[in-house]
């Protein structure tokens, strides 16, 4: 019984995925959309399989994985060390909240005439794309994060004697991560959707120029592999992002 | 009767001269004189908002005051190097760090055989490895405790350490704290507003009325203090019958004043 709950719980999240999949094939192959349209999922999983056999697939993949994580890295580095500065020093968040909170709300994509005079539509162009979405989710929950610090516990730790990096090490940043990592998460997912956007405008390489490249043959088959591709790449980024989670926050009652 | 004129005292003798605490307008501590030997056990009673714990937090050095000294040994405190250490009415534990190494909090070196000796005394040693969340009150109480003790402080505050637990607790905290205290001979100040707590564990009883001394009464039982032994419930009368006798809410209340939002700065 127990093997048999264990297994439910595992499996019935896809359910719902697996019931789509099948209703598609079946409505697929029964003619009622065009492949034009909506290829079958088989055939979906042909070109995947013809895509991953001569490679393209992998060095697609490979190419966006890492422009999504450099990109990700810079912003969320820089995210992360703005979020720092406003919320550890009240001169600080004088001088950089303001101006930061202004530039958050731009669009990213409203930059985008801009980025393609300034970078060309080289590397640089997407990874400013990636980054510039991904600094503000991070800086917002850092800022948060610190300020939220349960100001008791920094009493304490203060008449402890902690004081400077040790106070920071010990209370505060601990204090945040929750916080923090809430941000990492919510950066993840727009540094995907900011990385399909850059590619397919002008690209030579990734899964975005994938997609681009097949719609102009009509390949509604790798377009739609494509995306499905974007969906397990998310799903597989907030996956470790949780993972971090449960094991930087494994003091946490909700994780225990 | 009572032990503070043993010999070989670990606590320090504070001198109170002349202290003022004013929140703006509002005067809490007014011109209070108090004078409070080496290893005494003074409790410290009174209405909400009377100003004790505000009395306690300037002992800490958590508040600066407007006016007056605190001595200890005949230097001011904060000059003095004598260690004090403050136990809060939560236990404030760091949740992101063991119980050990809560214990263990602000000490360098080899400090775990020593937080784990400090555990042991609050009967606390095999839950060393637990995070804060898995104890009960009471549990966490008792690691405050020794995180506290665990730096040999010549002077102990309490800040209504027991005021968040139930009564069987609150009895097996108080006979713990007497102990301890026993061992440690330091110098103890309780805030509490359970005059039973205070009339069970302390040499002195003070009530503390419109920011000053209202009462100063020595507590000349023998230890381990039986509720229902002779002259416990006389003196415990005393001081309630005095606490009573003021009118209420004279004041409001700004003893328990949280610390407000963007008051807290760390620079690093």
């Amino acid at each position: 019984m127990t093997i048999a709950n264990v297994l439910f719980k595992r499996l019935a999240p896809w359910a719902a995925p697996a019931l789509l999949v099948l209703a598609w094939q079946w409505a697929a192959t029964h003619g009622l959309i065009g492949s034009r349209i909506l290829p079958p999922p088989l055939e979906v999983l042909k070109a995947g399989v013809t895509l991953a056999e001569n490679g393209e697939l992998w060095t697609h993949l490979k190419i966006s994985f890492w422009r999504a994580l450099i990109g990700f890295a810079i912003g969320g580095g820089l995210g992360l060390l703005l979020g720092l500065i406003t919320g550890l020093s009240r001169r600080g968040e004088l001088l950089l909240d303001t101006s930061v909170q202004m530039i958050r709300n731009i669009p990213p994509l409203a930059l985008i005439p801009l980025v393609i005079l300034w970078f060309g539509i080289d590397e640089a162009a997407k990874l400013f794309l990636v980054a510039f979405g991904t600094l503000f989710p991070v800086y917002i929950n850092t800022y948060h994060g610190i300020r939220s610090v349960d100001a008791g516990l920094v009493e304490m730790a203060r008449s402890y004697g902690l004081r400077g990096w040790p106070l920071f090490r010990d209370v505060i940043l601990p204090g945040a991560l929750p916080s923090i990592l809430v941000g990492v998460r919510f950066a993840i997912g727009f540094a995907w959707i900011l990385l399909i956007v850059a590619e397919t405008i002008s690209a030579s390489s990734g899964i975005g120029y994938l997609a681009m490249n097949a719609r102009e043959f009509l390949q509604t088959d790798v377009v739609v592999l494509a995306i499905l591709l974007y969906a397990v790449l998310g799903k597989l980024s907030d996956w470790a992002a949780r993972w971090v989670e449960r094991i930087w926050l494994r003091w946490h009652p909700a994780y225990q | 009767m009572t032990q503070t004129t043993l010999e070989g005292t670990a606590g320090v003798a504070l001198a109170i001269r002349g202290l003022s605490k004013r929140f703006g307008t509002q005067t809490v501590l007014t011109t209070l004189d108090l004078d409070i030997q080496a290893g005494e056990f003074v409790a410290i009673v009174g209405r909400s908002g009377c100003g004790k714990s505000t009395l306690l937090r300037l002992v800490a050095g958590l508040d600066r005051a407007s006016a007056g000294r605190i001595d200890a040994d005949g230097v001011p405190l904060a000059q003095s190097g004598a260690d004090t250490r403050l136990m809060f009415q939560d236990a404030r534990l760091l949740p992101w760090k063991s119980v050990l190494a809560n214990v263990g909090l602000g000490l360098a070196g080899d400090w775990q055989p020593r937080a784990r000796a400090a555990l042991g005394e609050v009967g606390l040693a095999e839950h060393a490895h637990k995070w804060p969340s898995q104890l009960s009150g009471g549990q966490r109480q008792r690691v405050a405790l020794a995180r506290a003790l665990i730096h040999e402080p010549q002077l102990l505050l309490l800040d209504e350490p027991l005021g968040a637990l139930d009564a069987l607790t609150r009895i097996e905290m108080q006979q713990l704290i007497e102990r301890l205290w026993q061992r440690h001979r330091c110098t103890v100040l309780l805030v509490t507003h359970d005059v039973e707590e205070a009339v069970a564990l302390a040499d002195r009883v003070l009530l503390i009325e419109e920011g000053r001394v209202g009462l100063d009464l020595p507590v000349p039982l023998s230890r381990p203090r039986a509720r229902g032994a002779t002259g416990f419930g006389a003196i415990e009368e005393q001081v309630l019958a005095r606490v009573l006798r003021q009118p209420e809410l004279a004041t409001p209340q700004v003893d328990e004043l949280p610390i407000a939002p963007g008051a807290l700065r760390w620079a690093l």
